[in-house]
């Protein structure tokens, strides 16, 4: 079975939440939709204050380049534009919506069709990409539109979906291939036609036997699809590892996956593409994992965005338990823990992930042994324990000739080490030193 | 026996003599004419290497000054007055003035070690929690309490207090470098001037959320609400972004802003006791007598002392 060649680790799955299926979060009395969802600058709000929106209704527009468009998640009237508090406490641009019964705009359709043809030329559906708002909900939410313009002179060979779901608890996307297989597919083909390649290569991690299968049956319909079983490591689904996963190919550093001919793209992307293109619906729900050891009940749910965390935990387990230690937003690799509850749930969050008291604590920072473990763990053949001492140092300069901004942050690093030493964090600091120094320099 | 003795000091003095030569002229070909004036001036300057003129050290900032030949624009901070004076002796230019300067903390806290919001338990480091999530008090804009200027501050003059988690500046110590003004990733430090007596009013708040929000965030927050702006009779206050900033270049410290402030986001520091505070003295005339009163205040409180000894 394949997987990727250097470094990973293998941290409890947890995937507790498999058997839930997807239910519906019903809408709360007041939304709030940052404007700042997505890798980039934010868009800029186009409603006014007592302005009347639609479900699906443009309410901030992409002016920039590196922006994506955002979308009126319920239908009701704007109460104000005002910098709300986001999931870490930040103040960030947004747009509150007071709900008003649940009126979609016209051109969504709303049936539970399932189209399969699509007509549309590979421009038009990029173009299309960009007034749906669509971005990767792998996590790092890059605007979608973007990546699927191939810059000149580069061409694309692979196409790669990212189903590995490959951080521990994490369950959606494992939940949208067993009951959305077939929409999955379509979007999967809809970005093989937008970038014209001949196949499309859907990755998902063996420790997901029945969506292997479900996916290979529903493969055989559509053509070009090739499903890939691969072995159980994290980071499995971050792009790069993938990329060496699937065709073997590394990504030189500082160079982009386009430069080896892949894009990759989430599963959950996919699935948004199909109801985008085919459905005219633009990025306005989420498909989050709500789960934890400690809870009673596990859930998946379908949200609209800019529900926030206690509504989504309100409806889903009632309360949190006395014990909770902490709440993350993503898997326990690379997840951050949400500070503030009362904030709005945005683009590509994929789970509410309640910690008890116990496992949310860190162990106390011990010396370095000089074991080597983080160099052994680094998917990218990084130095751990040199970047760190170069940061405590100040030496940034270093930092950065040791390659520091090839880190992905997936936190094997930290995960494997036996002094607990914070090195994630640390090189996350260097890399923010590197890249001041850097604009400095300019 | 004598004679193998001989031979080796012979060899090894002709081997000597001959890297003496070469040496020699290495040296005069590969002579560093050196202004002797830079020695001098990094033998007078503190030896700090704070970084605080914006030089990567003090024998940078001597060479600076003897290329420029005056002292326009730079500054050794540490040092302060005699230091300048003597550079300008060894220069032979003119002393620099500049008002004494001293770090402020421009944070008062509401919070206490019980009251932690997050448990934050990464990186203990200011610039790396910034980057990750609004910090311990919930403030936006305010102290995250790692440290991060403690650790820049090469005098031992800024240190962190366990209850408020915000870090004290030790007026006695700091030397106004700079180097945590530019450690703080919140840009909560600032440089004010010491003041008479070294007597100081200012904002200690930099929340610029609005003022129901600001108010909700810290009981010590700065709202906005200008009557600071209103009451200051010389125009030091100026309120942007809900958010009170007095300009110490202007402030007479009177404090007439002190009282009205409705959040106590004004900090009055180095004032005599409270029972002094009724005394009306808030015009700019009466300042002129404060000073002598002050004066013999803490000459009078060591006099007891050794009385009691």
């Amino acid at each position: 079975m394949k997987t990727f060649k250097m470094g990973g680790v293998h941290p409890e799955e947890n995937k507790i939440s498999n058997d839930a299926a997807i239910q519906v979060v019903p809408v709360s009395a007041q939304m709030v939709v940052l404007m700042n969802q997505h890798l980039g600058a934010p868009a800029t709000p186009v409603v006014q204050k007592g302005d009347k929106v639609k479900v699906g209704q443009l309410i901030g527009e992409a002016q920039t380049f590196m922006c994506a468009n955002v979308h009126s998640p319920v239908s009701g009237t704007v109460l104000k534009i005002e910098p709300v508090k986001d999931a870490f406490g930040l103040l960030k641009p947004a747009v509150h919506i007071t709900v008003e019964g649940d009126e979609w705009m016209d051109t969504i359709d709303r049936t539970p069709d399932i189209k399969r043809q699509c007509d549309l030329e590979p421009a038009a559906i990029v173009s299309k990409l960009k007034e749906m708002g669509i971005v990767g909900l792998g996590g790092a939410t890059f605007p979608a539109h973007i990546k699927y313009s191939v810059p000149e002179g580069k061409k694309a060979e692979y196409l790669i979906i990212n189903a590995a779901e490959c951080e521990p608890y994490l369950t959606s996307d494992y939940r949208v291939m067993m009951e959305h297989a077939e929409e999955v597919c379509i979007g999967v083909s809809i970005l093989r036609k937008a970038l014209g390649v001949p196949n499309a290569y859907i990755g998902i991690e063996s420790n997901k036997p029945q969506a292997i299968a479900k996916m290979q049956e529903m493969a055989r319909q559509f053509e070009g699809i090739v499903i890939e079983p691969l072995k159980v490591k994290y980071p499995q689904g971050a792009e790069k590892q993938l990329i060496n996963a699937v065709t073997g190919r590394k990504v030189p550093s500082g160079k982009l996956p386009i430069d080896v001919g892949c894009v990759v793209s989430n599963l959950g992307t996919a699935f948004a593409v199909y109801e985008a293109i085919q459905k005219n619906k633009p990025l306005i729900e989420n498909i989050l994992t709500v789960t934890g050891k400690k809870l009673p009940t596990q859930h998946n749910c379908l949200v609209r965005i800019g529900t926030t965390y206690n509504d989504i935990i309100k409806h889903t387990i009632g309360e949190l338990p006395a014990t909770t230690g902490k709440v993350i937003s993503g898997g326990t690799m690379m997840g951050k823990a949400v500070v503030n509850l009362d904030a709005p749930t945005v683009k590509g969050n994929s789970s509410v992930l309640v910690m008890d008291g116990d496992e949310a604590r860190r162990n106390p920072e011990m010396a370095c042994i000089r074991c080597g473990k983080c160099m052994n763990a680094c998917p990218m053949g990084l130095e751990p324990y040199l970047f760190s001492a170069l940061v405590k140092a100040g030496r940034t300069e270093e930092v950065q000739q040791n390659n520091i901004l090839d880190c992905i942050e997936c936190g094997c690093c930290f995960f494997s080490c036996p002094a607990n030493k914070p090195l994630t964090d640390e090189i996350r600091l260097g890399k923010n030193r590197v890249r001041a120094m850097m604009a400095a320099k300019k | 026996m004598t004679q193998q003795i001989l031979i080796a000091v012979i060899v090894l003095g002709l081997i000597g003599a001959f890297f003496a030569v070469v040496l020699y002229f290495v040296a005069q070909k590969f002579k560093v004419v050196e202004d002797p004036l830079i020695d001098e001036v990094a033998e007078v300057l503190p030896g700090a290497n704070c970084g605080g003129c914006g030089k990567a050290g003090c024998r940078a900032f001597a060479e600076a000054c003897v290329a420029q030949g005056n002292m326009d624009g730079l500054r050794c901070a540490p040092g302060g007055e005699p230091v300048a004076a003597k550079i300008a002796e060894l220069l032979g230019c003119a002393v620099m003035q500049g008002d004494p300067q001293v770090a402020v903390v421009r944070c008062n806290p509401s919070f206490c070690g019980d009251k932690r919001r997050a448990n934050y338990d990464g990186l203990t480091s200011c610039s790396f929690a910034a980057t990750v999530f609004v910090g311990e008090s919930g403030c936006a804009f305010g102290c995250l309490g790692c440290g991060d200027c403690v650790a820049a501050c090469q005098f031992d003059a800024i240190r962190m207090n366990p209850q408020t988690h915000t870090p004290e500046v030790d007026e006695a110590k700091c030397t106004a470098c700079g180097a945590c003004v530019k450690a703080c990733p919140r840009r909560i430090i600032e440089l004010r001037n010491k003041g008479r007596n070294n007597r100081r009013v200012f904002v200690s708040c930099v929340n610029k959320e609005k003022g129901a929000a600001a108010r909700k965030t810290c009981e010590n927050a700065c709202i906005g609400c200008s009557k600071c702006e209103k009451v200051c009779p010389v125009s030091a206050i100026t309120v942007a972004d809900s958010l009170s900033y007095i300009d110490f270049t202007k402030c007479i410290a009177c404090r007439k802003c002190v009282p009205e402030c409705p959040t106590k986001a004004i900090r009055d520091v180095n004032f005599p006791t409270p029972a002094k505070k009724a005394e009306p003295k808030p015009t700019p005339e009466a300042l002129g007598e404060p000073k002598t009163e002050l004066k013999v205040e803490p000459v009078a409180v060591p006099q007891p002392e050794p009385a009691k000894a």
